[in-house]
């Protein structure tokens, strides 16, 4: 039976992962690859890296962090962060990434996402989607969900599944940082509104939230900072955790 | 000098997790990534990956000429297809209504929308992506050392349908069981990423790079039953 995944995700910038991360004896806390290494050891199903680098001089850092993980960790590796043109998804992909995620270009230029996914395939372009509750709706934010956008996050949803996303990565504004658990009314709305698998990000703060993440908010695949990377969960513990709530993970 | 392991090139997706996972488990081997049909015809074993879409696949295949290269190969030497890599080698695919490269018979087929519903009624998404069990239907040498119900990761939206289920060495299920694995004297393809399936894939990998099919056949012409 498939399994539900769970996805660490490791921002990076200049070249380093930042949030803390607390592996017990990490040698150096920052460094790309041996963390990348630890959370493949320790089970997860997949990595996603978010490059938060604010300066464009400073972009090849992740090709060259991607080359030296894929060298070494045989498991799905996704990057986002400032993917602009088809060229940035070449890029990212003969670095070693399986997939690439476009989030502000996707609004930009919707036909990026349409390009790419024609000319490398539909399983390796995520759409990335940042959405907050206005009024009666979810409204899909851009440039790290400080400008709003108008559009509708359902409609966006399945404009981007028909544009040909492989995937989507749905992050919920009103519950990033909070620890209060996935907007499962808003993850449960889009997963079952497209064919394409969703993954559930944003608010994350104990195991209960991913396996109603997976139960209550129908996500493909949950995907946490925090939790990981502060030691204050393990992936296995996670994995074992749902799976006694009755969720199918890879063990 | 000709490469021990060429990885078909053909325009169709990344290769690179393909070449540095098969890098990974066989150091002291020459891998290229190449489309040259004459590196290709003297390699000493082929990987035939592929992503994408079948009728874009077929047509790149033939703008680098390299149809016959591929058929020979899957017909002379140790022969590992990967996902699109495994699709193409049937007769037809049902994704834009596309004839391949006919070396195994069978055909390709979009799961079906009705279908995908699972046990307690849920929809299931298509693509089939992430980690899924993979039941080895025939001992096979590629098979070695991974476990009978093994985790794979998949992503594909399009399975096989062999005509002779003598050709089906391992299946999966999405819900119903589909064809995963096909074996074929030297020819091994699977729809999973074994260069994305951690341990496991690649183990698969490198029994690959070892296997040594005639070896097998003519073990299995002198023990018989126990190959078949």
């Amino acid at each position: 039976m498939l399994a539900k995944r769970i996805i660490p995700c490791l921002d990076v910038t200049h070249g380093r992962v930042v949030k803390g991360i607390n592996f017990v004896e990490l040698k150096d806390a920052g460094d790309p690859v041996e963390i990348a290494r630890r959370y493949n050891e320790a089970g997860a199903d997949e990595l996603t890296f978010l490059d938060i680098t604010a300066s464009s001089d400073d972009r090849d850092l992740i090709l060259h962090i991607i080359e030296d993980v894929a060298a070494e960790v045989f498991i799905p590796l996704t990057v986002g962060g400032g993917v602009r043109e088809v060229g940035d998804v070449q890029r990212l992909l003969n670095a070693g990434a399986d997939k690439v995620s476009i989030n502000t270009s996707a609004v930009v230029n919707p036909q990026l996402v349409k390009d790419a996914a024609d000319r490398y395939g539909s399983q390796c372009i995520v759409v990335a989607i940042d959405s907050k509750r206005v009024n009666d709706h979810w409204e899909v934010f851009t440039h790290g969900g400080r400008k709003a956008t108008g559009l509708d996050a359902v409609e966006w949803a399945k404009k981007m599944a028909s544009l040909g996303a492989g995937e989507l990565l749905l992050t919920s504004m009103d519950r990033d940082g909070t620890k209060s658990g996935f907007d499962l009314e808003l993850t449960r709305a889009i997963s079952d509104a497209v064919d394409i698998p969703i993954i559930a990000s944003g608010g994350v703060g104990n195991l209960q939230h991913l396996v109603d993440g997976v139960r209550e908010g129908h996500a493909d695949a949950v995907l946490a900072a925090s939790i990981f990377h502060f030691g204050e969960y393990g992936i296995d513990e996670a994995k074992k955790y749902m799976k006694q709530h009755g969720i199918e993970v890879r063990l | 000098m000709s490469v021990d392991i060429a990885v078909i090139d053909y325009g169709m997706g990344n290769l690179r997790s393909v070449s540095k996972a098969i890098e990974h488990v066989a150091p002291a081997a020459s891998v290229v990534v190449t489309s040259d049909p004459a590196v290709i015809a003297e390699a000493g074993r082929v990987v035939f990956p592929g992503q994408g879409a079948a009728p874009d696949c077929m047509r790149e295949i033939d703008a680098r000429g390299l149809r016959q290269v591929i058929i020979d190969a899957a017909r002379s030497k140790p022969f590992l297809g990967i996902c699109m890599g495994m699709q193409v080698l049937f007769e037809h695919s049902e994704e834009g209504d596309t004839a391949c490269l006919g070396i195994l018979p069978g055909t390709v087929q979009r799961f079906p929308h009705a279908a995908m519903v699972d046990a307690a009624g849920n929809k299931l998404k298509v693509p089939h992506m992430g980690w899924n069990n993979v039941h080895q239907a025939v001992p096979h040498p590629l098979w070695a050392g991974i476990e009978e119900g093994a985790r794979f990761y998949f992503v594909h939206s399009y399975f096989v349908q062999p005509a002779s289920p003598a050709v089906i060495a391992g299946f999966s299920h999405y819900p119903f069981p589909f064809t995963c694995a096909v074996a074929s004297g030297n020819i091994f393809a699977v729809q999973f990423h074994p260069e994305k399936s951690q341990n496991d894939g690649l183990t698969l990998l490198g029994n690959f790079v070892t296997w040594n099919p005639g070896e097998i056949d003519s073990a299995c012409d002198m023990s018989g039953a126990a190959c078949a």
